[in-house]
């Protein structure tokens, strides 16, 4: 009974909405990765990177329109694009010519550019942490249970499910998600009926990396942008990727929930040690199901 | 090159490196023990990701196990010096011994992510343990025995321990048990058909590299008499993979090889630039693309071209 009530009470359940729009984050972020995952097999490294350069063009994008209103949706709508642009550069230039060796060069590869980004993103911005000001419109909170939550969160939780349903689309409906899923199963087989395979793999890339830049841009205005922001990322969206099955969209959804979840309340009740529930989650469900909870693509 | 020679340049080196804190400023005895330490941890990744062929993303948890287990022995619960470094590599064997355990099960890339995971979960609470870890700021001026007290205790020290590990671990490999393992790399199918118990050789190897890993650990307690939560960082992990990648990850001294390389070029571009990552890091893009054998896999294919050239004029 105790624990009923401890759960339904506002603060619990206020705690679990703040929560939630955090995993909406995580799942935007995580299904880049895991899109990437899922056609070309690689286990992106530098995916943090996009995100961290992601929420710094969003501060630098916002600056150059004054600010505001503008400002913010001007970032939302063009540092995801830069960093797909960067991101297309990166693999046209080097990726490409490697899809034929071990994966594991491939991975060594991501590293190279996360430790390159990295670096840059320190030469470009300096050391100090930056902050993106939360436009007039998204101040304030909703009253729910209660308490005050805040509006952007509640942006956040409209913006999730958006994403989640555009990739599906995108995924499952067009022409090139389509071509996409099978060359994730039989590469040779698909360009041998005349497609134009690597091609296919850059847009499935840059794609994944737009996600990367998008997630950052929308994590801005709550965070502090700083160097290392990609470091903590990256791990956390690996499990979640692991959770919900490799390659597997509404995995990364359900993984991301999951990871959200169990940290929200991990912190509250122990505020110390919190961060060992969503890792103790993973090692529940990889027990029972070792390939993740929904059919990964591999 | 067979292995009489390899044990024969080995001994070599090592009886230079004995020698050479007599003509060397102090400055430099420490680097070359640094260098030994991230050799030694480099090598013992390699026992694994080269020899074994197992996606060990997260071998520098191993090494700050090691290593905490032997600064918190000594620093927080009053143990012997002596005691705290045969309990770090322990530690470290039996935490290898977990997340590998959790780990086997999954093929390449699945447990290369997993470990990485879950080696930060390990690195989290460390961080995070105040009380009993020394949380970020980590434990310093640990206090030593005082045969490997001074600088030059501490060098002898990491020459012996780190020369005998290298010895065992290349006795291993050339075992059966060495022989099954690659073999297992080269065709896990194949080995398995034959009646290999695939998973069990798997984390046998695992759990000796977390060992010596955590050997390195102790090594670098020695050298530094510190320890802190980078140690078991995630990135450190990539950076000794890369090691072994430049020095040659087919050979057995390629990791040694490539960990001075890179321990070198660190220390001395450090003083020059902040941007040591980004230098890191294109060296890392130029090795992937035109040095893939790394280092000494290269000179050993140069090597071996011109002796069967020579051979048949």
């Amino acid at each position: 009974m105790d624990i009923i009530s401890f759960i339904c009470s506002p603060g619990v359940l206020c705690q679990v909405l703040v929560g939630l729009s955090r995993t909406v984050i995580l799942f935007i972020v995580a299904s880049g990765l895991s899109l990437i995952l899922g056609v070309l097999r690689i286990p992106n490294i530098a995916h943090g990177s996009l995100y961290m350069i992601g929420a710094f063009m969003a501060f630098t994008v916002s600056k150059v329109f004054g600010g505001g209103i503008t400002g913010y949706w001007m970032a939302v709508l063009l540092a995801p694009i830069i960093v797909a642009a960067l991101s297309f550069i990166a693999e046209r230039a080097i990726f490409c010519r490697l899809y034929e060796r071990e994966h594991i060069m491939l991975f060594l590869l991501t590293f190279a550019f996360a430790l390159i980004f990295g670096d840059l993103v320190k030469l470009v911005w300096g050391a100090e942490y930056r902050t993106v000001s939360m436009p007039r419109f998204f101040q304030g909170s909703i009253p729910i249970f209660g308490l005050p939550f805040p509006i952007y969160n509640f942006f956040l939780l409209i913006m999730g499910p958006l994403v989640a349903i555009v990739l599906w689309l995108i995924v499952n409906k067009t022409k090139m998600g389509k071509i996409s899923r099978a060359a994730a199963v039989d590469r040779e087989m698909v360009g041998a009926v005349g497609i134009n395979v690597s091609l296919v793999f850059a847009t499935v890339f840059v794609i994944g990396c737009y996600l990367a830049g998008l997630g950052g841009a929308l994590v801005a205005p709550i965070v502090n942008v700083t160097l290392g922001m990609d470091h903590t990322l990256i791990i956390e969206a690996f499990l979640i990727v692991i959770m919900g099955g490799l390659g597997n969209i509404w995995g990364a959804l359900l993984g991301a929930l999951i990871f959200g979840l169990t940290q929200s309340l991990g912190i509250l009740i122990w505020p110390q040690f919190g961060i060992i529930f969503p890792y103790a989650a993973v090692i529940v469900v990889l027990s029972f199901r070792p390939t993740g909870l929904l059919r990964s693509t591999w | 090159m067979g292995a009489r020679k390899s044990i024969v340049a080995l001994v070599i080196v090592l009886a230079i490196l004995a020698i050479a804190p007599l003509g060397l400023p102090r400055f430099y005895t420490y680097l070359i023990a640094l260098i030994v330490t991230t050799g030694l941890l480099s090598t013992s990744l390699n026992f694994v990701l080269g020899f074994g062929g197992i996606y060990q993303f997260h071998h520098a948890v191993f090494y700050g196990a090691g290593a905490y287990g032997a600064a918190i022995m000594i620093a927080k619960l009053g143990y012997s010096g002596w005691l705290g470094f045969v309990a770090g590599p322990l530690v470290a064997a039996a935490l290898s011994f977990i997340i590998g355990l959790i780990c086997v099960r999954l093929s390449k890339l699945y447990f290369g992510m997993l470990q990485i995971s879950l080696g930060s979960l390990v690195w989290a609470i460390v961080y995070r343990w105040y009380g009993f870890t020394g949380g970020d700021d980590g434990i310093h001026g640990i206090p030593m025995p005082e045969l490997v007290g001074s600088p030059l205790g501490a060098y002898y020290f990491a020459l012996i321990v780190g020369g005998l590990s290298l010895l065992v671990m290349h006795r291993i490999l050339n075992s059966p048990f060495g022989s099954t393992l690659q073999g297992i790399r080269d065709n896990a199918v194949r080995s398995q058909a034959v009646g290999v118990n695939v998973r069990r050789h798997q984390l046998a190897a695992i759990v000796i590299a977390g060992f010596f890993g955590g050997v390195a650990g102790v090594l670098f307690v020695v050298v530094d008499n510190s320890v802190f939560p980078d140690m078991m960082f995630w990135t450190l992990s990539l950076e000794i993979t890369i090691m072994a990648l430049l020095g040659g990850w087919l050979t057995f001294l390629g990791p040694m090889l490539g960990a001075a390389v890179i321990v070198c070029l660190r220390t001395f571009v450090s003083g020059f630039t902040d941007y040591w990552t980004l230098i890191l890091g294109i060296l890392l893009v130029l090795v992937i693309l035109f040095l893939p054998e790394g280092l000494l896999g290269y000179v050993l294919e140069a090597w071996k071209r011109r002796t069967s050239e020579s051979a048949e004029g």
